[in-house]
């Protein structure tokens, strides 16, 4: 999973209000609210960047935690959004 | 409400954030409501651009959940840019409307734009009394296909229903029509005064035993027990702010205008004149309201009712001082409980008063 490419789902509300995350899913009014290390992912999951690099480059430094351990737990926060489907996961780099 | 907006609530006012903003994009209106509050007056609306720049503003000040309304906001045939930027800074979108203008084209961007919500005002399931309220003949069979045309898109629709003399037996019929089109439902028993002219329509609120039947109807309130008598007042009670008005949301008018709540007309500042930041952060209007507890209230201090009344501080303000009373709300907690509020039992001991002084003349 370390090689997928994480995206926000279209049309989703969101709002970062003091370091955590806000998202409402409109299609069924599901309010979201995640914590700083989700936040990072979430802000950062632009579909063309690797989940490994959203970790090595906004997770460890900023928590300092290491890259092994970020990274299992980075993969099971973006299960977790992705079932929910406010977050796509991909093989492949989207379109610019 | 849920935990966890709750929880967003109080970070939200812990950190003086305005989690919700209410902008009426319109005061011009296709229908002539009875009881509408509004003038239909169409000058020096905020355009596009100032819009665009408003919502911008919006959202770097923390604004998550946006409500545009108006008027109607599809007089406006920049509406579906207004929604567009709304949609790209991120916004919680909910429209109001009556949904007379909502046609396929309509529907399809209101689906496009993730609009998360569409409150359409239906009065009552029979047109003869629906379209005597809006002025306009055929609204009712016109709101209903485009609440058809969204629910048949997926997009969530509520209809809500304002309750007064001329519709208060139809809300059941409201209701069932609701159920019928897989739209939601709510019910607001309460007129909003004219803003230029505090009384006039008054007269139209529902009577006192049309409150009590609402209130002890199970099937629309989930409970009775906000019939029983209130609690006794204690500290945290008193030391508690009204509501959300001017503390974690605000309202702007189609002119650029920001008051505490769309029903509490204090003029705080205007966007054309300062930013959204400053007037939020620096108003002085504001911060007087948000100073106030509710052991600052002149007469509602002293009220048994102080703790559970829906007190609406801007009801009490058009009625004369934002540290008054809202007799709209006593006759609430009267009808719930069978418990006059200081209120009234002062208004009725000054006129048991004058009635004296008018026997002793005689």
């Amino acid at each position: 999973m370390s090689t997928c490419y994480p995206k926000k789902a279209a049309n989703l509300a969101s709002r970062v209000l003091k370091g955590e995350a806000i998202i409402m899913n409109p299609v069924d009014s599901s309010l979201f609210s995640l914590n700083e290390t989700a936040t990072a992912i979430w802000e950062a999951a632009d579909g063309r960047t690797t989940l490994q690099e959203i970790v090595e480059r906004e997770v460890c430094p900023r928590f300092e935690i290491d890259s092994e351990s970020a990274l299992r737990d980075a993969e099971e926060v973006v299960h977790a959004l992705a079932e929910h489907s406010i977050l796509l996961v991909s093989e492949e780099p989207a379109d610019e | 409400m849920s935990s966890l907006m709750e929880s967003l609530n109080r970070r939200a006012l812990d950190a003086g954030i305005p989690l919700g903003v209410h902008i009426d994009l319109t005061w011009r209106c296709n229908e002539r409501c009875i009881h509408c509050y509004l003038d239909h007056e169409d000058s020096a609306e905020l355009t596009l651009d100032e819009l665009c720049h408003l919502l911008d503003s919006l959202a770097e000040a923390g604004v998550f959940f946006l409500t545009l309304s108006g008027g109607e906001i599809f007089l406006r045939k920049d509406l579906e840019q207004i929604v567009a930027h709304a949609r790209a800074c991120s916004f919680d979108i909910k429209l109001k409307t009556n949904a007379l203008l909502i046609g396929p084209e309509q529907a399809a961007w209101i689906l496009r734009h993730g609009v998360h919500q569409v409150q359409v005002s239906i009065y009552s399931h029979r047109p003869e009394v629906h379209d005597g309220i809006t002025k306009v003949r055929g609204s009712l069979d016109r709101s209903i296909a485009a609440i058809a045309r969204l629910r048949a898109l997926g997009v969530r629709v509520v209809i809500a229903c304002v309750l007064m003399k001329q519709n208060t037996g139809d809300f059941e019929g409201v209701k069932q029509l609701a159920a019928d089109l897989g739209a939601e439902f709510t019910l607001d028993p309460t007129i909003t005064p004219h803003l230029n002219d505090y009384g006039s329509l008054l007269e139209l609120n529902i009577p006192r035993e049309d409150l009590v039947s609402l209130f002890h109807n199970q099937a629309l309130t989930g409970s009775t027990d906000i019939c029983l008598p209130p609690a006794p007042v204690d500290d945290d009670i008193l030391d508690g702010t009204p509501c959300s008005a001017g503390h974690t949301s605000c309202y702007i008018s189609p002119h650029g205008d920001v008051w505490p709540c769309v029903q509490f007309p204090l003029a705080s500042g205007n966007v054309r004149e300062s930013s959204f930041l400053d007037i939020w952060t620096g108003s002085v209007q504001l911060r007087e309201v948000r100073g106030i507890r509710a052991r600052d209230l002149t007469t509602c201090s002293g009220c048994g009712h102080v703790g559970t009344c829906s007190r609406c501080p801007g009801l009490a303000f058009m009625e004369g001082s934002m540290y008054g009373p809202s007799t709209t709300d006593c006759e609430k907690s009267f009808a719930r409980t069978g418990i006059p509020s200081a209120n009234m039992m002062k208004r009725s001991s000054a006129s048991a008063s004058r009635e004296s002084l008018v026997h002793i003349q005689l």
